[in-house]
């Protein structure tokens, strides 16, 4: 504030530079999208030129009024802000086209649309997997690393406007790689559809990001980095390092949405399976994991269990995880020696994945009590109580011969919910019942028994899925492999099909449930906004640098 | 061992030292699995028969992509007992040698389509992208009958044809320059198809996929792929316990 006061006519040299950027990025845009006679690339061409200008325009109106100072004794919390709000948004978009998609598979003759092939479950299986993972997942990771850090370091955030470029950045990834898998833009890697541009644009987001979060570190008052905080740059370190090798492509064209990957056969599904299991590995359990170490300590006001073995499971996990990808290509045309590799690491994983789960769970040691009170404390340790589950049957499912029943069948689906729904999807709505309060300036959240409601359905919407699954997939995997006593296969495929109708429904409901906890949970988080805040918080200045840990 | 724990607070200390320790670490797996891949005999062998794709076949193949195919059909038959019953001879390295990107799949939702080729008609083909439970009732597989009527698009195909030279996909020049006239070639069965079996081989397929000769379409250009999915190794000659291909 006394910065904007005292060098009222300077614009800060950050905002300048992302000023600059944006307009070279919008005229860029532009003449892209002029000269290129490729019908879906000049579609994100607009896409493009319509966010770069409405960023370029409100830049001008917020340099020339000032608005663009950071003042340097306060948290940047606004960016944070946003992505809570962003979080839940996508939580309900992602997880909306989950039940459409499951709806599809459970009645297929009414929920297709043959006018619509962009309808199709094809189209939107990416959309329901990007949109919970990097929309969801990546918001939640960048808005509490973002809170995190600061804390932790008693510092604000680098780069004074550029985590606005991060957050909103991100989100144009987002709407880019939606838009694209609705209109056919595919790179058909799972988990990595995005085309060639979309991939460049994150790029730059991403290097962002790691300079906004290292700068952040190197203004730190606080000698250590906290635990948090290096799972937070393993993972961000890591997805830049997957993310840049497994995209590497040649476009058609310099104007043209399609690219060919420059690996083929066994060499492209090593890289992308090395890629897909590390995408679990450090964007779905280490980032989460640093939410983890800050917001369960804090909530159960107890200190992390063991320093010790936080360092233990803290390398052991990034060391094993790298070489786990192979045991999604068990009796593939990959070496032998190579899955078997992939394996062994998987069943070791299991360790460094439990040495986590006992730091989490252990750190309530002198706060069992708050099971009972606290549903926030409850989500988050049945959180960790899934991550537990999910990494032991994971090393269960990577070996070899259960591998050979389990793998191409919904067991696979159930296996991921468990761990997504159970344990990045509470962990997070653990984190972000936390966070509201705080960023809001509110005292409690508008109520626990909504979010006891909110756990509770949640909770059965988890189970439903994955005992579904469990059933379906192993059912079909017997099917698959079933003989009749004269020797010949018994079913033909179609019959395994009919065969999970059932179970089929039984997932609908369940992510049914699990979308209608996010919804409470949306309606509690906007009536927590909307309460009046403390009388003793309004009347005293905001709190400067106050540590929080 | 009291040392080893004061060591690591120099790595809490210094942000930098933590980001490249973090880097050497997870770098060492993915080194160790993929690099070997490029040079080992048994991933990068040439089986006969294994050709590139005819500019028709690739355009199909992009289509396979774009509507998401691979969401719910493998192309990965292993060598299981009752999966090589099921879908045929399981699948080796070199039949994915030149797709770039590979379509393995991760998932069944549907049948494994690594040799459908040939296994249907392309009549049925048909009935069954444009209405998939009208040949089979208990199926929950998405209808495509838009493709029928979708004009294939075909001003791109040679610069597609490019681009994968560029990734090492061993295309001619002479199949550069004639990427579209194959094209058009290999959906109609009465174009002189002398030059078109040159380049890609007397055994390529050639008629009228989708059963519309007024159009050339998006549904040509699918089923085309699909009838040549696996059919390319002539599994009767194949002999996987010859000396150069056990290894």
């Amino acid at each position: 504030m006394n910065h904007s006061i005292t060098e009222p006519d300077r614009a800060p040299l950050d905002a300048i530079l992302l000023y600059v950027f944006v307009g070279l990025a919008a005229l860029g845009a532009i003449f892209a999208t002029a000269f290129s006679d490729d019908r879906l690339f000049r579609f994100h061409g607009y896409l493009l030129i319509g966010a770069f200008t409405v960023a370029f325009a409100l830049m001008t109106v917020a340099l020339s009024s000032g608005r663009l100072h950071s003042a340097q004794e306060r948290y940047a919390d606004g960016v944070i802000r946003a992505g809570v709000i962003a979080t839940m948004f996508w939580a309900v978009v992602g997880l909306l086209v989950g039940v459409v998609i499951a709806a599809q598979l459970a009645w297929p003759s009414i929920m297709y649309f043959p006018e619509h092939g962009w309808l199709n479950f094809g189209r939107l299986r990416p959309l329901h997997t990007s949109g919970v993972i990097f929309a969801f997942g990546g918001n939640a990771l960048i808005a509490t690393s973002f809170y995190v850090v600061q804390r932790t370091s008693k510092a604000r955030l680098a780069g004074g406007a550029w985590p606005w470029f991060v957050f909103w950045g991100y989100q144009l990834f987002i709407v880019l790689a939606a838009t694209g898998y609705l209109a056919g833009i595919t790179q058909s890697r799972e988990y990595a559809e995005p085309e060639w541009y979309v991939d460049l644009w994150l790029t730059i987001v991403w290097v962002a990001y790691l300079l906004v979060f290292l700068g952040t570190l190197w203004k730190r008052k606080e000698p250590h980095i906290y635990v948090a905080n290096w799972f937070y740059l393993a993972f961000i370190v890591t997805i830049a390092l997957l993310h840049v090798i497994n995209n590497l492509a040649m476009p058609v064209g310099a104007l043209h949405h399609r690219s060919y990957s420059l690996f083929a056969g066994v060499q492209d599904a090593l890289t992308q399976w090395w890629y897909g299991h590390n995408a679990v590995g450090f964007f779905l359990t280490a980032g989460f994991l640093g939410m983890m170490y800050y917001f369960v300590p804090k909530r159960a006001e107890r200190p992390v269990y063991s320093y010790r073995l936080s360092i233990v499971h803290f390398w052991s996990l990034i060391f094993i995880y790298i070489w786990a990808g192979p045991h999604h290509l068990h009796y593939t045309a990959l070496p032998q020696w190579t899955q078997t590799l992939g394996m062994t690491f998987s069943i070791m994983l299991w360790m460094p994945s439990w040495g986590g789960m006992i730091n989490g769970l252990m750190t309530l040691s002198g706060a069992w009590d708050k099971l009972r009170t606290d549903p926030v404390i409850r989500m988050m340790v049945v959180a960790i109580a899934f991550y537990g589950m999910s990494t032991f049957e994971g090393p269960l499912m990577s070996i070899r011969a259960v591998n050979s029943l389990s793998h191409y069948t919904d067991w696979t689906i159930g296996h991921v919910h468990s761990g997504a729904l159970g344990w990045v999807g509470f962990i997070s709505f653990g984190a972000i019942y936390c966070l509201v309060p705080w960023l809001w300036k509110k005292d409690r959240l508008y109520s626990n028994q909504l979010v006891e409601w909110h756990f509770w359905i949640a909770t059965t919407g988890i189970l439903l899925y994955i005992c579904a699954m469990w059933v379906s997939g192993i059912m079909e995997g017997l099917m698959w492999r079933e003989y009749t006593p004269q020797g010949f296969l018994a079913n033909s495929f179609v019959e395994t099909v009919a065969a999970k109708h059932v179970e089929n429904v039984i997932r609908m409901v369940g992510g049914l449930m699990y979308l209608a906890g996010a919804l409470i949970m949306s309606y509690n988080l906007w009536r927590t906004v909307r309460l009046p805040s403390p009388a003793s918080a309004a009347a005293t200045p905001a709190p400067a640098l106050i540590p929080a840990e | 061992m009291k040392n080893i724990w004061k060591k690591h607070g120099v790595l809490e200390r210094k942000s930098l030292l933590l980001t490249v320790s973090i880097l050497v670490v997870v770098s060492v797996g993915g080194l160790v699995e993929i690099a070997p891949l490029f040079y080992l005999e048994s991933t990068i062998e040439k089986v006969k028969g294994v050709r590139p794709y005819t500019p028709l076949e690739l355009a199909g193949r992009d289509i396979y992509i774009r509507e998401g195919c691979y969401n719910c059909h493998s192309q990965m038959i292993r060598p299981l007992r009752d999966e090589v019953e099921r879908y045929g001879h399981y699948s080796l390295a070199a039949e994915s040698m030149y797709d770039h990107p590979f379509q393995w799949g991760s998932k069944r939702t549907g049948p494994d389509l690594a040799r459908v080729g040939g296994k249907y008609s392309d009549d049925w083909h048909r009935d069954h992208l444009i209405d998939p439970r009208s040949v089979v009732p208990e199926s929950v597989m998405p209808p495509y009958a838009f493709l029928a009527g979708r004009q294939l698009e075909q001003k791109d195909i040679e610069a597609k044809l490019w681009a994968m030279t560029k990734v090492g996909v061993p295309y001619t020049q002479d199949m550069i320059d004639n990427a579209k006239t194959d094209l058009q070639t290999q959906a109609d069965p009465f174009a002189p198809a002398r030059d078109f079996k040159g380049r890609y081989g007397d055994a390529v397929l050639q008629r009228d996929f989708d059963g519309d000769p007024s159009r050339l379409t998006e549904m040509d250009a699918l089923i085309a792929y699909m009838q040549m999915l696996g059919t390319l190794v002539d599994f009767s000659t194949y002999q996987a316990e010859a000396p150069e291909n056990l290894r």
